[in-house]
């Protein structure tokens, strides 16, 4: 196995809060990885280090064996960010077809990737409608195919599921997996659900910018004595002090 | 390619936007036509009282297109209850005028008028007294003028400059708000995620509103010249020039802007400190007129430059070389702003 995300001693600092302490961490290849925590643990500073949107203080990200920030390597990463960002007054198929044009496709191919990224979450019968018109939920799954849209190796996505419906959540889980398994997409998610955490294949726990215990549902359960994850995160958390 | 994508979404959402596209395209023709009629508005003949006035000056007056109220006898309070703009007496020999003096500068002119009629009559008494007959009226100097003719008004001078206003103002404004929507919807986020350039980025934004910009340049300076009848001596072509740098200048400080406003609102807040200035120092009250340390002020307003090339070339006429300076002027704060611009945009993404 390959490893996609390499994180090697991280720190970042905003002004005089230490946001990131020290954190490293490898994601293989092929496998949903989730950063778990309470908000404001610093999992989205995390993310937008991975990305390229800012820099870390100290330490270094690789991507794909490719230090960031880098532009080489933003094709290949799919970003989906805590909010929506859509542009409502456009359709959801010109909100794709905007996104799918920033990238190098063809019209051909930008049309095929429109079509694949819609029936994945299940929005080919709504394109035509303004996004302003749309549900929650209904704004979650666009943004997760504006995610999707260039077929990109690396899909990184911050809380997924916050403020949708538990039968949605229920579908954007099926699709993560069916991603990993079918199209052997590396997935990074966030979440401060830890129902959720159960379904990943490695997590990291994170709270107050450190990364206090890691390693697959099944490890940390057993090596903590612990019933359910919840639990883990609270042993965890007394032994990282 | 990216930068088309981006130009075709600005315009896409501008076009879903009627009230905006109203905005920039109506509301200038809606101002100006109101400003036409202020400043082209005919003045109403001023209303006086005479009391033991001679016939011949009363004559003299009425010529002056006076309005002549004979008074037996009247004081103050006449002036006040029959609401006459002044009141001229003949008493003992000499003339006592009281003004009603709610409008100073009519007044004074209302002063300088009767003193006129006065000298005039005068004249045509003494004339009459030596035997030569002297007929004043036909005196008429023949003038000649370097810009414009008899018929101009303050008017001809004031819609060149609200032109460029319009569009420093609507592009500015638009431009900003329309960046600060990205912002905070995190769509600008977003696009820094995907390999675009910040230059490309950028100036797809230019691009796009400085379209809007000669749209709106062209629809105003039609207006103005068939229905309001501007002169519009120089070329179009040169208007549109100055307009599109003016747009370019606008733009640029209003998409930095947005950076310092978090809301709609804190964005039209700038209005008072940004805009409002600018329209004192584009020569609606004359440059020589301002203090020393205002003119030096007066530089460093984008506004001012486009004005006065908009001046030159609408009212005087004159070509390129006579605004290559304000031009030079607006790339500057053009080519400073972009800069900027790209510089501020680094907080998206780092590389």
């Amino acid at each position: 196995m390959s490893i996609s995300i390499k994180v090697d001693k991280v720190s970042k600092s905003f002004g005089k809060k230490q946001v990131l302490k020290d954190i490293s961490l490898e994601i293989e290849e092929g496998k949903i990885y989730g950063f778990i925590g309470p908000s404001g643990a610093g999992k989205t500073t995390l993310v937008r280090l991975i990305v390229g949107m800012d820099r870390p203080d100290s330490g270094t990200i690789t991507v794909l064996n490719k230090q960031v920030p880098s532009m080489e390597i933003l094709p290949e990463i799919g970003y989906m960010a805590q909010s929506d960002a859509l542009y409502n007054d456009l359709t959801g198929e010109e909100n794709l077809k905007f996104f799918a044009s920033l990238y190098k496709l063809n019209k051909k191919q930008q049309k095929e990737r429109i079509e694949y990224a819609a029936s994945l979450v299940n929005l080919n019968s709504d394109l035509k409608r303004r996004v302003s018109v749309y549900s929650g939920g209904m704004k979650r799954r666009l943004s997760l195919a504006i995610a999707l849209i260039q077929d990109p190796k690396i899909l990184i996505l911050d809380e997924p599921t916050v403020g949708i419906d538990p039968e949605l959540r229920v579908g954007v889980w099926q699709e993560l997996k069916r991603l990993r398994d079918e199209a052997g997409k590396t997935i990074l998610v966030t979440t401060h659900v830890m129902d959720e955490a159960e379904k990943c294949d490695y997590i990291g726990m994170v709270r107050d910018g450190s990364l206090i215990t890691k390693g697959t549902p099944k490890q940390l359960k057993e090596f903590y004595q612990a019933g359910n994850l919840d639990e883990v995160f609270f042993k965890a958390g007394r032994e990282f002090q | 390619m990216r930068t088309t994508a981006i130009m075709t979404r600005i315009f896409r959402e501008m076009f879903r936007d009627k009230r905006t596209v109203a905005l920039l395209f109506v509301a200038p023709l809606f101002i100006l036509t109101l400003m036409y009629f202020f400043f082209n508005g005919e003045a109403t003949d001023p209303k006086l009282g005479v009391v033991n006035v001679d016939e011949s000056l009363i004559e003299i007056l009425e010529e002056q297109d006076f309005q002549i109220e004979v008074y037996e006898q009247a004081d103050r309070a006449t002036v006040v209850s029959d609401n006459l703009d002044g009141m001229l007496e003949m008493k003992d020999g000499t003339y006592s005028l009281i003004l009603q003096n709610s409008d100073p500068s009519s007044a004074k002119t209302l002063r300088l008028k009767v003193n006129q009629a006065i000298a005039a009559q005068m004249q045509t008494k003494l004339a009459g007294q030596l035997g030569i007959n002297l007929n004043l009226t036909e005196i008429d100097i023949d003038t000649d003028y370097v810009y414009g003719d008899s018929e101009s008004g303050y008017f001809e001078i004031l819609g060149p400059i609200l032109i460029g206003f319009f569009v420093f103002f609507f592009v500015f404004l638009i431009a900003g708000i329309n960046l600060l929507k990205e912002r905070t919807s995190g769509t600008l986020e977003r696009i820094m995620t995907t390999p675009v350039r910040r230059w490309e980025f950028l100036t797809a934004y230019l691009a796009g509103y400085g379209v809007f910009a000669v749209i709106q340049t062209l629809i105003v300076v039609i207006y103005s010249v068939t229905v309001l009848d501007i002169v519009l001596e120089g070329s179009i072509w040169h208007v549109i020039l100055i307009n599109l740098l003016l747009a370019l200048v606008a733009l640029t400080i209003g998409t930095l802007l947005s950076t310092f406003a978090s809301s709609e609102f804190q964005m039209v807040q700038f209005i008072p400190v940004v805009v409002i200035p600018q329209i004192l120092f584009v020569g609606i009250i004359p440059l020589e007129w301002m203090a020393g340390w205002l003119q030096v002020l007066a530089k460093f307003m984008p506004v001012h430059y486009a004005a006065n090339a908009l001046k030159e070339v609408m009212y005087k006429g004159e070509g390129l070389s006579a605004i290559s300076g304000d031009l030079l002027a607006l790339s500057i704060f053009a080519v400073v702003f972009i800069i900027l611009n790209l510089l501020s945009l680094r907080r998206y993404r780092r590389v």
